[in-house]
């Protein structure tokens, strides 16, 4: 029983990090159609801005300037996240939806061999977030505080965001190009700007996502955000692409059955943990080819 | 009576609580140019799709030449749900997709024309030719049926040059000016070897000179090529020139039928067409 | 009719070509030295030539955007090295689990190794299996994924590939797949250099077999595209209702296409085992998958030549001609920043973002290297056309 609580609330935690992965690839994809491949890897360059920020903002560790680099951390992401969409996908607006993603792998590659470069390769050891990484005692097993409260954040953020989509200009604007990029062009909406406004959002999140999830799993290496991203991808599709509650759906879906799946008794269990999410993925999508809340999509003829 | 090569029976197709097609019967006879008219959003183009196996009917049966080619019946979800009439005079389930559909005998254009636009015109007769072809990917890829290949290319070139389209043969498709595009659309049907040919909206943003030639170019393939044609056309002065009898659509519903004449003194068509004057286009 | 005549001379073209390229490389690989970086370009440009091509033919020619490549390579590159390590050397390989569940080696049943009909039908026929076998899991998978749409079935594609991965890595397979240790000592391209009595090597043919296979396969593929099968292949990807209407089963040709793209990326990752000298499951992640697609997108989605330009293009800027500067480098007794390892990829990535960025298209377009010869058509035609229409 302590056992289940505990997988419990590891796999909802990891869900939830992932979910905040998701919805930067969700909401890009709903806008531009486009998986973007290097969202991971900003997640993972948060991740080592984070090591970088902090060690070099103070020799000893104080709350103060591990809080001041977790900023500059997430406003440096943001730039990064709305860079890349005005360098790498902005003057392809016009080309071939092939070649934007194309365009997002090379970026995932820049992203990755930069890092590899800078670090030399070697996995960095996150810092210890004051409180986030202090240990409490639920159900006889030592656990993280940042495992109880990603949740909640979680939550409070999810909420936030759809507060914002549903109820301001710019969230408006946003479901107007999700539903027809040209159209709301044509009404005079500032397609540039909502786009930036997204991947600003995305990065955000990301960061966000990066912090809880590092301190969580510690060690950063350059190809660190390949996975998350790509199960966060997964679990965007789980939940239907495009739509935001399916992101987080899903990812806690994937968070949760993944921790269990990883503790099922039978011999190489470990190994199966991202296959499991896959098969997950393609029995999912057998049933439901758009995912579990995902618009059907007709052809019109 | 003349025998028929189409035969729709209560044809009902039902989009959720939505019923595009409401109990549709009719026919097209061996050799004749049959039109299906009505304002838009009538369900017309949604009848072609259940003819041609797009969709799939919720209710009624189509057959080609008296062979079934669809047949459905209210099922699972749509039991309680549906509202079209004839509840239970279909038992069978005859699904056949588009492409048995076409090898049946049934070519079709589409209302916005769909070529291949990245092929020549002479690929996209050619690619036509493709299901009737005595091949599999083995004998295709190595060259072992020569005869086959020299054949689908001599007859597709053949139609080209027929629909004085081959001096175009190595034009990008969609390069082609609109009216050419339509007339090589037409040229693809053919080249499948139809019985019946459905035509959607063939005349749509034809000026008179181009409908007028298009008239005279659907009676000549009618005989050339031994063809039925079933056609939806907003385009009044060809509707009325060209087709032997006019079904008139209307909500869903058959209004009207029979010769131009008739169709064009019923009341019940006026009221229809004037009721949304705007958007007849003649 | 003139339409077969071009492609008469265009086989033509291409069979003179083939010869040249391979007399070529035989030529250079016995008057160079075998340590220059150029021959590991070849051969690793062979083989991703092929993968390159077999993807461009799924993703450029069918339409079908699919992302499993390196899980068929995966399947092709252990078929191919459970079936040709040697019997001799299987308790060696496979000493984790006591030697292997298979007791022959397919080289072994035809003389062994060292024999060459041994090595020659053995390898072969383990190439060919190998293709077979990535074949059948593409239509095991295909009857439920082909159904879907676009970005849903590379993400399916994508898993399954994943799935393989961890399927070969598991230990409770490890009698046949070795489990997450490579499997070795199987016939490799040098395993091709002519030796005489003495050990000697008398004639270096170990860049031409890649090439043989290769240009055999890519002649294949191009035949096919050509024929009545690739335009209907073409007919899909240009328009999916249309071709169904012009009575292209669409479920029996994607899965044609799928699988004999899958069959060639089966063979090519035969070739790689052969390259790498070993079969092991962690090489063929998703990233080898994006590598191959930027490979096809940066060369022409729907140009043959293109996939095999960039290839070679690829694969020399990175394993050759950028090395330098992966080393320290001192200019007049000045160190030139920047350089030391990893700087090489930094770079390379940063060519690559300026090449998509500023080709659009590819290198290629959907045009192949002949065309570029051809004389353009003339715009006169279109634009009479136009006044008729």
């Amino acid at each position: 029983m302590e056992f289940f609580i505990s997988t419990l609330l590891f796999g909802i935690s990891v869900g939830g990090q992932y979910a905040l992965i998701a919805i930067g690839y969700t909401m890009v994809y709903g806008i531009l159609r486009l998986i973007n491949f290097a969202h991971g890897d900003v997640f993972m360059v948060a991740g080592l801005m984070g090591i970088y920020l902090t060690s070099s903002l103070g020799a000893y560790l104080s709350p103060t300037t591990i809080l001041v680099s977790l900023i500059l951390v997430l406003v440096l992401t943001v730039l990064l996240g709305f860079l890349i969409e005005r360098v790498a996908y902005k003057p392809l607006r016009t080309a071939p939806r092939m070649s934007v993603m194309i365009s997002a792998i090379g970026v995932s590659y820049l992203l990755q061999n930069t890092a590899t470069y800078v670090t030399g390769g070697q996995p960095m050891t996150y810092p210890a977030i004051p409180f986030l990484s202090d240990t409490i005692t639920v159900a006889g097993t030592p656990i993280k505080w940042v495992v109880i409260l990603t949740p909640f954040l979680v939550v409070i953020l999810v909420v936030a965001l759809t507060q914002l989509i549903n109820h301001t200009k710019v969230g408006m604007a946003m479901r107007a190009v999700a539903k027809d990029f040209e159209t709301s062009q044509l009404m005079g909406i500032k397609i540039n700007s909502v786009i930036s406004t997204t991947f600003v959002i995305g990065s955000a999140l990301a960061a966000l996502g990066s912090m809880l999830y590092f301190t969580t799993y510690q060690a950063v290496t350059p190809t660190a955000g390949a996975m998350p991203g790509l199960k966060a991808f997964v679990a965007a599709v789980f939940g239907g692409i495009g739509s935001i509650p399916g992101a987080v759906i899903g990812a806690f879906l994937i968070g949760i059955c993944e921790n269990f799946v990883k503790v099922l008794p039978f011999e190489g269990a470990t190994t199966f943990v991202d296959a499991f999410t896959f098969a997950l993925l393609i029995i999912v999508l057998v049933f439901k080819p758009t995912g579990l809340f995902g618009e059907k999509a007709t052809d019109k003829v | 009576m003349a025998e028929n090569i189409l035969r729709l029976e209560d044809v009902t197709m039902q989009f959720g609580g939505v019923v595009a097609v409401n109990n549709l019967s009719l026919e097209v006879n061996r050799g004749e140019i049959v039109a299906l008219i009505g304002p838009n959003g009538a369900g017309k183009t949604t009848a072609f799709n259940c003819v041609t196996g797009v969709y799939e009917p919720t209710n009624g049966r189509v057959s080609l030449a008296g062979e079934v080619i669809v047949e459905n019946h209210p099922q699972g979800k749509m039991k309680a749900m549906y509202q079209g009439e004839n509840n239970g005079k279909y038992t069978g389930v005859v699904r056949l997709t588009p492409d048995q559909i076409t090898r049946k005998g049934i070519a079709r254009t589409f209302q916005n024309i769909r070529l291949f636009g990245a092929l020549t015109v002479f690929e996209n007769v050619l690619v036509a030719k493709h299901m009737r072809a005595k091949q599999n990917f083995l004998t295709a890829t190595f060259r072992l049926n020569r005869a086959e290949e020299k054949r689908m290319r001599e007859e597709s070139m053949a139609l080209l040059e027929e629909q004085g389209l081959a001096h175009l043969k190595d034009e990008v498709a969609s390069s082609l000016p609109y009216g050419l595009q339509r007339r090589l659309e037409i040229a693809r049907a053919l080249a499948t070897d139809p019985k019946l040919l459905l035509l959607d909206e063939p005349a749509a943003g034809m000026n008179p000179q181009e409908t007028q030639e298009l008239t005279d170019f659907i009676r000549q393939i009618r005989t050339e090529y031994d063809l039925s044609v079933f056609m939806i056309e907003h385009h009044m002065d060809l509707v009325m020139q060209i087709s032997d009898r006019i079904y008139v659509l209307d909500f869903g519903r058959l209004i009207s039928q029979g010769t131009p004449e008739v169709v064009q003194n019923d009341q019940r068509v006026i009221d229809a067409y004037l009721g949304v004057a705007d958007d007849a286009e003649d | 009719m003139i339409q077969t005549k071009k492609n008469k001379t265009g086989a033509f073209l291409g069979l003179v070509a083939a010869v040249v390229v391979l007399a070529l490389v035989v030529v250079l690989e016995n008057t160079l030295p075998s340590t220059s970086q150029l021959f590991i370009v070849l051969k690793k440009g062979a083989v991703y030539s092929l993968v390159a091509v077999s993807m461009n033919l799924l993703n450029g020619f069918t339409g079908l955007f699919s992302l499993g490549q390196a899980g068929f390579m995966l399947l092709g590159a252990y078929t191919y090295a459970i079936l040709t390590v040697p019997v001799a050397q299987k308790d060696t390989v496979y000493y984790l689990y006591g030697g292997s569940a298979l007791n022959f080696s397919l080289p072994d049943l035809f003389g062994g190794v060292d024999t060459p009909q041994g090595l020659i039908l053995g390898v072969a026929l383990a190439i060919l299996l190998a293709g077979c076998v990535a074949a059948l899991f593409a239509w095991l998978i295909g009857l439920p994924v082909l159904r879907l749409k676009s970005d849903y079935l590379a993400i399916a594609t994508l898993g399954f590939a994943e799935i393989i991965r961890a399927i070969f890595q598991w230990q409770a397979l490890g009698p046949v797949t070795n489990g997450a240790n490579m499997i070795t000592q199987i016939p490799t391209f040098t395993s091709f250099n002519i030796k005489n009595a003495d050990g000697e090597v008398i004639l270096r043919l170990s860049a031409f077999v890649p090439f043989l296979v290769a240009i055999l396969c890519i002649a294949v593929i191009v035949m096919l595209i050509n024929s009545s099968y690739g335009r209907a292949f073409k007919a899909i990807r240009e328009d999916e209702i249309a071709a169904e209407a012009m009575g292209i089963n669409l479920a029996k040709h994607k899965m044609l296409s799928f699988c004999i793209s899958s069959f060639f990326a089966g063979v090519g990752g035969a070739l790689f085992a052969m390259y790498a000298s070993n079969a092991q499951a962690k090489v063929y992640t998703s990233t080898m998958t994006y590598e191959i697609l930027l490979i096809v997108v940066i060369g022409g989605i729907g140009s043959v030549s293109g996939s095999c330009i960039a290839t070679f293009l690829y694969v020399a800027a990175s394993e050759w001609w950028l090395r330098f500067l992966d080393s320290e480098m001192w200019i007049f007794g000045v160190k030139v920043p920047f350089l030391r390892t990893g700087f090489r990829m930094v770079v390379f990535s940063i060519i690559i973002m300026i090449v998509v960025l500023f080709f659009r298209r590819g290198l290629m377009g959907d045009k192949e290297l002949p065309d570029l010869f051809r004389p353009r058509p003339k715009k006169t035609a279109r634009k009479a056309g136009e006044h008729n229409g």
